[in-house]
């Protein structure tokens, strides 16, 4: 495979992710917005600094709004991780791949390109809102259908997997770190309504609250949130379950083309953090430093995946 | 002036007799090669079919089979206007057909051989040196370089067009990288997929193997040191490319890689692409970038396209490249003027397709005629492609003839002239039912050391503006599935 392909599949992937991790932000912004109660306080910002994009919406805009700051997640050209941009990102890299891709794959992303955009040409007022997100997570998990159900188990699809749980686990991540103050221990055994609110969205924001529940039961803890975001294996979008599925797909290239590569070593330290700490050291050690720790090292991890397997001349 | 006349279902203007139709003998009554067709169609719903024409469009909206309009900002990717009438041409037309495109296209590789050999046609005088030392499409980089398996001309799209019952012309050869077979592909499995009932009534010789027919016929073109399978490779300009769908549905379709010129490199010798596991060797690159752009080491060195130095490794003889370097002389739009004399040069025998009669202005006594007669003639530039910069006297307005008239005469050797012809025309489905459109024909020619393989049919490209007799998709031309019967 050519070492080109191989970062389209990659990025195509990652873009895709990411079209819908910020629509599931969007989603979660706007619900705590309409069922909060008491004095509007600003849930935006904290939602773009999660997508690293606050800053180019300071230069772009005097103050936050609900609106602009929508505008600014869902379909601005600026803004290159907006849904809009993602999309049209992970769609330009499908078209240089497209020889890896199967028909099926290829027909859900531009299905999915030409829908999406369809709705995002003009600002899309609140009463759509609903229904636009729908059909933004509607249409990238066909794309994800199709490539689970058509695609061989090759190279090709290890990319595209590796894509998927970078950016994923860089997503958890980002939402732990943007928050992680609230889930810090407090003398109150019961947390306030604020707090409440605050756990819930973070749960919501991975789409793991109902998935929460029936794991940990109805009182929500924010040990057991980090518990559940960073080391439960089950939780398709905890760190420990992306990292593993990154080593794993890791392990199927080193198989695949006979030799392992520096990123598997840093691949399988990655994983290691999650299997020799329980929550409490993480604790010990300070849940931000820790988190940092991990965005770094994804970082790393991703660069080193890009050198290993020759993505640039 | 165009009659009506009505069936039950499906209302049919006629051309007013100036022009071949291919589909009707006459008022209701079909041509033999479109008599099931016709039976089909005067029984079918115009509204069925409308909601089929939009059903096509749909298809190749979400199947990504578009074409980049240059300069447009707004259209980057557009459809190809996509008509749900065939082109129907018989089994005994397409028998001389295709006996008339082998015998070209193995001239036109003689002839390629000849001018960067020993030139003989010149030395006899048959083609004047000045056509060939001040062509720009002459490459001499190419002078005593063999290419592997003497082949020049791996695929090549001859464009025809037809006046009469038994009259068809060559109206140019595409003998550089021709474009537009995976219309043709993907017309027919629209077709297919539409009306399965059409193809149950007779038989329609197949086209889908292209693919794999390119794929056999390039890897049989590698060079001779070759061991196991060739690799094969096709290089595009990338993506934004206009012909980038097609270059992408071929690689496809072959199986082998899509590389751009930052994938490869030059490694010991040897063409190599940037794999996963390290620098892998091409043995035959089916390269869609223009001679000028493909070594910014021999040729343009501004290129970002090409790969420094995969000329050397050519000319060493450790890659295929197809089509040659160079190949551009032979479908120079000057030289094509000779090619009635090139085929009997080369084979002996008289050319079997007549060629459109074509006044040079760099001759000034043709020019003259050519100025005098502008309202009348269609003039093209030589090294024109696409329809660009070309002027269709009957069609044009007094202003856009005097305009061109400025251009010609201060560069009359860049231009040809030729009388326009009564191009056939074929119905398409408008709105108002069936109605008379100019069309033309790109049969697509495939040449490796074994052998010569013609796809019968070929992509006929349809001017969707009535009266318009330019079909270029750049132009707002329209395709057709084309068919050869089996009869």
């Amino acid at each position: 495979m050519l070492g080109k392909t191989a970062n389209g599949l990659y990025w195509m992937f990652r873009y895709l992710e990411r079209a819908e991790n910020n629509a599931r932000l969007i989603e979660t912004g706007q619900r705590i917005a309409l069922t909060r109660s008491g004095a509007p306080t600003d849930e935006w910002t904290p939602v773009m600094k999660t997508t690293g994009t606050d800053a180019s919406f300071a230069e772009k805009y005097d103050a936050v709004t609900k609106e602009s700051a929508i505008d600014w997640m869902l379909r601005d050209a600026d803004n290159p991780s907006s849904v809009r941009s993602s999309i049209e990102a992970a769609r330009q890299n499908a078209r240089m791949v497209r020889t890896a891709l199967t028909a099926e794959v290829w027909g859900a992303m531009n299905g999915c390109y030409i829908d999406v955009k369809g709705k995002l040409t003009r600002r899309v007022n609140e009463r759509d809102l609903p229904n636009v997100l729908g059909l933004i997570r509607q249409r990238t998990a066909l794309v994800r259908g199709a490539t689970h159900g058509t695609m061989l188990r090759n190279d090709s699809y290890d990319f595209a997997r590796i894509g998927t749980f970078l950016e994923r686990a860089d997503n958890t991540a980002r939402i732990l770190d943007t928050k992680y103050y609230v889930l810090l221990p407090t003398s109150a055994p019961v947390g306030s309504q604020l707090d409440n609110i605050q756990w819930e969205t973070i749960l919501r924001s991975v789409s793991g609250a109902a998935g929460f529940r029936a794991a940990y039961g109805q009182t929500i803890k924010p040990t057991e949130i980090v518990r559940f975001l960073i080391l439960d294996k089950r939780m398709p979008r905890s760190l420990n379950f992306c990292c593993s599925k990154i080593r794993d797909n890791l392990g199927y290239l080193a198989s695949e083309y006979g030799d392992k590569r520096k990123s598997h070593q840093m691949a399988d330290d990655l994983c290691r953090r999650f299997m020799s700490h329980d929550v409490d050291s993480i604790f010990d050690y300070g849940l931000h430093e820790y988190i940092q720790d991990v965005v770094t090292a994804l970082n790393a991890l991703g660069h080193q995946i890009e050198r290993d397997y020759r993505f640039f001349a | 002036m165009i009659e009506e006349i009505s069936s039950v279902s499906m209302v049919v203007l006629m051309s007013d007799g100036r022009f071949f139709d291919e589909m009707w003998a006459g008022e209701d009554a079909a041509r033999s090669p479109y008599a099931a067709f016709h039976d089909w169609i005067t029984d079918e719903d115009p509204a069925r079919l409308r909601a089929k024409q939009r059903e096509a469009e749909e298809v190749f909206r979400l199947t990504g089979i578009t074409f980049n309009v240059y300069g447009r900002k707004e259209a980057e990717e557009r459809l190809i206007p996509f008509d749900i009438v065939p082109r129907v041409i018989s089994g005994r037309e397409w028998q001389k057909l295709s006996r008339g495109i082998e015998q070209r296209v193995v001239a036109i590789n003689a002839f390629l051989h000849d001018i960067y050999h020993r030139q003989e046609i010149l030395k006899a005088g048959r083609v004047p040196k000045e056509m060939i030392a001040g062509n720009e499409a002459f490459l001499p980089q190419m002078m005593g370089v063999m290419p592997p398996g003497g082949i020049y001309t791996h695929i090549v799209g001859i464009d025809l067009v037809r006046t009469g019952e038994d009259e068809f012309f060559v109206l140019e050869d595409n003998a550089r990288t021709p474009s537009g077979v995976s219309y043709m592909l993907e017309n027919r499995e629209t077709m297919l997929r539409m009306f399965p009932e059409l193809f149950a009534k007779q038989k329609v010789r197949n086209v889908s193997n292209y693919p794999l027919r390119l794929q056999k016929s390039l890897a049989e073109s590698a060079p001779s040191g070759t061991s196991g399978d060739p690799t094969v490779a096709l290089l595009t300009p990338g993506s934004f490319n206009s012909a980038y769908f097609e270059h992408s549905f071929l690689a496809n379709n072959m199986g082998v890689e899509l590389v751009e010129g930052h994938d490869l490199r030059v490694v010991d010798g040897r063409l190599c692409m940037r794999t996963t596991e390290g620098y892998k060797a091409i043995d035959v690159l089916y390269r869609r970038v223009d001679d000028d752009f493909l070594d910014p080491l021999n040729f343009r060195h501004d290129s970002t396209l090409g790969v420094p130095g995969i000329f050397d490794v050519y000319r060493s003889g450790a890659v295929t490249l197809a089509n040659a370097p160079g190949t551009g002389i032979s479908d120079d739009k000057a030289i094509y003027s000779y090619m009635p004399d090139i085929v009997e040069f080369y084979t002996g025998e008289k050319a079997i397709l007549q060629n459109v009669p074509t006044w040079r202005c760099s001759d000034p006594d043709s020019l003259k005629y050519v100025l005098d007669n502008l309202e009348e003639l269609v003039v093209k530039e030589v090294h024109g492609s696409g329809g660009y910069g070309m002027l269709v006297g009957p069609a044009s307005s007094k202003k856009e003839i005097r305009d061109f008239r400025k251009k010609l005469e201060a560069r009359p050797a860049n231009y040809i002239a030729q009388p326009t012809l009564a191009l056939s025309t074929v119905p398409i489905f408008t709105k108002q039912g069936l109605a008379p459109r100019h069309v033309d024909l790109r049969p697509f020619v495939l040449m490796s050391p074994k052998g010569i393989r013609i796809t019968p049919g070929g992509l006929t490209r349809v001017a969707m503006k009535k009266g318009s007799l330019v079909v270029n998709s750049s132009q707002g031309g329209g395709t057709k599935d084309t068919w050869v019967l089996d009869d």
